[in-house]
């Protein structure tokens, strides 16, 4: 079970979190124009990488803050978390 | 009767508490401390088994975890318990255990007859034998193997043993109370450190209690007692026994199961059976020791064939001799000391030793008790059936190829010492890549992958005095980087006896003419001509011989049979031990109940039940409950001895006649409040939010970004920036997730805050045409009447003293209300609501009246809302506004969201109104067309209409609007029913919704 330090909490394990899914994809603008392709991709397509991965978790019971968690996928390591509003690097 | 293998002065049982238990039927006794395997070897029985495979009989071959194959099946308050180790499970007064894989008895079992039928039974038997015909599977194949393997039988009964969870957090997690475990604990400890010692025996101090050593002045047994009880009082250390740390997991996390009361007689009313720990250690030190490996040769698995130092630990820890006439096969000087404690207790031991000269303090002292020893000698083979009665013993060359002199010597118990096997098990599940180490011929951890350090003899430090430094050091280290303190403790001189190498030997050649079986794999019956075999069939990587032969699979996970697994392969292929690599080790290290895992949620207890604040009135009022996720909601209240149906007719009915109160407490509530709040609204739903006035509420549909419906309900503008928004009960926390998901990381920069009131408002439905007349008993002070609080408005009233919100709005498709009160009234407010609603004929109705009255309406729930449908199948359309962008919209110009013949929900009626049409039908056109049947789409809800008083079903199907008016086909393959139906307008009751305004 993954330790995640919750940028608002502090450590805690990963039963308290929801997984979110890749945290750089972007929502395209309200309102604006947009290809099929391009909304498909928002959609549906991720990148599934081995590895460093920016992902998103819900600090569902915890703080209910949605945070970002830099983390490898093939050996769980987190290098850093961030606050959902907070720049990564 | 008597034991005769017991000895008088020595071991650390309780003479003074004689203990009786039973073993297959027959009443045995032994002493408080005692395992059942040292209790019966004390009266001298041997045979508990059967192996897996071939039924051989089985003794003891370990004397702790590492016991291959004296498992058996313990009863307890007519309780089953399988899966126990003899060597493990403490005996206690009226213990009753059995053999398992024997039929009919441990000594007459039918199955042995496979050992003589051996040459049918090679490696990958199962898979070659057992493959055809298909047909012979489920009656013939299955059967037989399920009958002939396995470890005993779980009980199929409800188990009402307690089991505990605890959740744990330490510095410093050590696995391990040997004498590297002890040493670290302590240096650690006294450095401030909050540590957790942990020790699968009942015992510490490991191999301190049966090794002659030395701690500053003291003998290790002492040592160990001095240090355990002072680590046991300081504040900062937990110190278990019988606790096994069995697994190790990501980010530290390990989990340890601790048997509290399996060695006690009954259950005990305070205590649970078994705790699991998870524990989340800062940094670990697994001091696991490590386990003396066999040597291999000719019926090395004969009852009476043990490991070496099992046979030490019989004497000093439980006072027991393994046998009288022992011989002593070892490659090394560990078979010395035993043999030395056997001359000790008065047996004459002979022992066996491979080594051309060796020479060490040990052997030194052998020589001078007058212990007779024969070097370049091997055991080809044990003979005897059910116990080891003599061994044919040989000269072996210095090739180690050829065997002379074999003869045949009478004894009773052949001890053997291959050498030692670190255990690396916790460091290997930690994601460690051990590594072979040439000079003890066995894997050693190599690099942390996380934060774990491998100390003593599992680390291949065999000597005392290293292990003791390494310890002190280790635990020193540890805990400074941890607690930045410095107090470091001197570390104690330790005498031991200084030993030589080993033997780089350890499986004894066949000799001409003989074809003995030789096994590696005790627990699993794999011999080296199985291994031979899958390396003939061309099999390659370890992993695959693994899996083929079953060596170092199961609850053993390779614990004696690893190591000469591999050095087989090797030799075999040519290659080095490195190069063929070892399996994976996999947790648990030893086995776990599945009781311990579930812990306390069981049953009931596997999720919290959630009660409405009326509960108490509807279980009074015989409400008969359903589970709706995880609250409990009244499905009908029972009136004499009605039915479902009945009963949910009557209520569904009285709706419709009079008024009917129905609890509506389960619905997902959420705030939201902020300046942006209705832009934020109008981005969520598929509907237009910003004019929406005060005072007003509006029903709407939120989308996931795919274009598919997740949710629908009316949200309520309270007040200039507060809306109360309601969800489906199943939805409530997914929309939750999914609003903080938007507003934290997509649109932060609206001004809006959300959160849950699901659990602050106690809800009523009151429906029917009798609802305003009962509202304006309820409500004398506020004016309910069409004009003040039309469909779709909202006001805040004065019940009986109480504030409470009146919400106009249905689901039923009568004239209707919800009123809201804070949750501790709510009883009060459904009270009331039954007393002053007695006049106009007032029902409470349950959810399968809820049901009835919303799918005569054609009002779509979560049956049609199944996460495949868009708005337009739902009919939802008219609420996807055309002007606005919202979360999903652009999904749904997507080509398959905008085909002309795009499915869409309808009304089915049976054409004789009478035959109910079972949910999930298909709806067709053909009954007769060749299968597969294409089908037009499914029915998603049915009840019985009690408008019309006869059946009437929702269905989503193709091109649902042009099919209004056609005569087609119902059919459930399930229930064999092919029903002739119409198709009509989902809105089967008051299509134009009148009576909602009225
Ligand atoms: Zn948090």
């Amino acid at each position: 079970m993954l330790y995640i330090f919750c940028p608002h909490c502090g450590s805690r394990s990963q039963n308290e979190f929801a997984y979110g899914g890749d945290a750089t994809v972007k929502r395209p603008e309200l309102n604006k124009e947009i290809s099929d392709q391009e909304w498909n991709n928002f959609v549906y397509l991720r990148k599934s990488p081995r590895g460093k991965h920016l992902e998103l978790w819900h600090h569902i019971s915890g703080c209910r803050q949605w945070i970002k968690v830099e983390r490898d996928t093939s050996t769980h390591e987190i290098f850093k978390t961030y606050k959902a509003d907070e720049l990564t690097e | 009767m008597s034991q005769d293998f017991r000895l008088d002065n020595i071991g650390m049982v309780n003479r003074n508490k004689k203990i009786s238990f039973t073993f297959n039927g027959k009443k045995y006794f032994g002493y408080e401390g005692d395992t059942i395997a040292s209790a019966l070897i004390a009266n001298g029985v041997h045979l508990v088994g059967r192996s897996f495979k071939y039924h051989r009989p089985r003794g003891f071959f370990g004397v702790g975890v590492d016991e291959p194959y004296a498992i058996l099946q313990l009863e307890r308050n007519n309780e089953r318990d399988p899966n126990i180790r003899a060597t493990e499970q403490e005996i206690f007064e009226g213990l009753e255990v059995k053999s398992v894989n024997c039929w009919p008895s441990v000594n007459f079992d039918i199955g042995a007859i496979n050992n003589f039928l051996k040459m049918f039974f090679p490696a990958g038997f199962y898979y070659k034998t057992f493959m055809w015909p298909p047909s012979f599977w489920y009656k013939i194949y299955e059967p037989f193997i399920r009958m002939a393997a396995g470890f005993g039988e779980a009980s199929i009964k409800h188990d009402k043993e307690r089991y505990e969870h605890k959740y744990e957090y330490c510095d410093l997690l050590i696995t391990g109370s040997g004498p590297s475990g002890l040493a670290s604990a302590y240096a650690a400890a006294n450095n401030g450190a909050r540590v957790i010692l942990a020790e699968d025996k009942p015992r510490y101090g490991g191999s301190l209690l049966t090794s002659d050593v030395n701690i500053g002045n003291q003998t290790g047994a002492e040592w160990s007692e001095k240090i355990i009880t002072e680590l046991k009082s300081m504040s900062n250390v937990i110190v278990k026994n019988r606790s096994q740390v069995f697994g190790y997991y990501d980010h530290n996390m390990l989990v340890m199961s601790e048997r509290i009361s399996d060695h006690l007689p009954k259950t005990q009313k305070y205590l649970p059976k078994q705790r699991l720990w998870y524990i989340r250690a800062k940094e670990v030190l697994i001091s696991s020791g490590s386990i003396e490996r066999p040597l291999v040769f000719g019926n090395n698995d004969t009852p009476g064939v043990m490991l070496s130092s099992a046979a030490k630990e019989y004497m000093k820890v439980y006072g027991v001799l393994v046998g009288k006439k022992p011989l002593i096969f070892t490659n090394n000087d560990s078979g010395y000391e035993t043999a030395i404690e056997f001359k000790k207790n008065g047996v004459n031991p002979l022992i066996l030793d491979t080594r051309k000269e060796p020479s060490s303090d040990i052997i030194t002292e052998a020589k001078n008790l007058g212990i007779e020893i024969k070097y370049s000698y091997v055991v080809v083979a044990a003979k005897g059936y059910k116990k080891v009665k003599s061994a044919d013993i040989a000269k072996i060359s210095d090739n180690k190829k050829d065997l002379s002199n074999i003869e045949n010597i009478e004894c009773d118990c052949i001890c053997v010492s291959g050498f030692w096997t670190p255990s690396i098990h916790l460091a290997s599940q930690s994601g460690n890549k051990s590594e072979f180490n040439e000079k003890i011929d066995a894997f050693i951890p190599k690099k942390s992958k996380q934060k774990e350090n491998t100390i003593g003899s599992a680390n291949g430090k065999f000597t005392l005095e290293e292990t003791i430094n390494e310890a002190f050091n280790k635990g020193y280290e540890v805990s400074n980087k941890i607690t930045e303190n410095n107090n470091k403790l001197s570390i104690p001189t330790v005498v031991e006896k200084k030993s030589t190498e080993h033997d780089k030997f350890w499986c004894v050649p066949l000799p001409k003419g003989k074809s003995y079986k030789r096994f590696l794999d005790f627990q699993n019956d794999v011999a080296v001509s199985d291994i031979e075999l899958a390396l003939r069939e061309g099999f390659r990587s370890i992993e695959h011989v693994k899996r083929y032969t079953t060596l170092g699979m199961a609850t053993d996970q390779g614990k004696t049979s690893n190591l000469n697994g591999l050095q087989l392969v090797s030799d075999i292929e040519n290659k080095v031990v490195p190069q063929v690599g070892h399996t994976t080790f996999r947790p648990p290290y030893t086995p776990v109940s599945i009781g311990a895992i579930v812990g306390r949620e069981v049953g009931k207890h596997s999720k919290p039940t959630r009660k409405s604040p009326m509960h108490e009135w509807h279980e009074k009022n015989n409400a008969v409950f359903v589970d709706a996720g995880v609250w409990l909601r009244p499905r009908y209240y029972k009136q004499g001895n009605e039915t479902l149906f009945e009963a949910s007719k009557r209520e569904a009915k009285n709706v419709r006649k009079n008024v009917g109160v129905c609890d509506v407490t389960t619905l997902g509530k959420i705030d939201v409040k902020g300046p942006d709040a209705a832009e934020f609204l109008n981005r969520v739903y598929t509907n237009a939010w910003l004019k929406l006035p005060v005072g007003k509420a509006r029903y709407g549909v939120m989308l996931r970004e795919d274009g598919i419906v997740m949710d629908d309900g009316t949200t309520t503008r309270i007040s200039e920036n507060h809306y109360h928004m309601t969800t489906t009960t199943a939805q409530a926390a997914n929309v939750l997730s999914h609003l903080e998901y938007y507003l934290q990381l997509v649109w932060p920069e609206l001004n809006v805050n959300v959160v849950s009131t699901t659990e602050q408002w106690a809800g009523a439905a009151i429906a029917g045409p009798n609802s305003r007349a009962l509202l304006m008993k309820l409500f004398p002070n506020t004016d309910v009447s069409n004009e003040a609080l039309p469909f779709m408005g909202y006001k805040e009233a004065d019940l009986f003293g109480i504030p409470a919100k009146i919400y106009r709005i249905s689901f039923s498709g009568e004239l209707a209300y919800e009123v809201n009160v804070e949750s501790d009234y709510g009883n009060f407010m459904w009270e009331k609501i039954i007393e002053v609603g007695k006049e106009f004929q007032i029902q409470a109705y349950g959810t399968e009246a809820l049901s009835t009255l919303r799918i005569e309406m054609g009002h779509v729930a979560g049956s049609e809302l199944d996460g495949r449908t868009i708005p337009h199948d739902a009919s939802l359309e008219g609420l996807v506004s055309k002007k606005k962008d919202f979360i999903g919209k652009r999904s749904l110009s997507r080509s398959a969201f905008t085909k002309p013949d795009r499915e869409k929900i309808v009304g089915v009626v049976p054409l004789d109104k009478t035959t109910s049409i079972p949910e999930g039908s298909y709806i067709v056109k053909d009954p007769k067309a060749k299968l597969p049947n294409p089908k037009l789409g499914h029915v998603s809800a049915s009840c019985w209409s009690v408008e019309y008083d006869n059946p009437f079903s929702l269905a989503i199907i193709k091109d649902g609007k042009n099919m209004i008016g056609q005569k087609l086909f119902a059919m459930s393959p399930l229930k064999n029913k092919t029903i002739p139906v119409e198709i009509v307008s989902s809105h089967y009751v008051d299509p134009e919704g009148k009576r909602v305004r009225a």
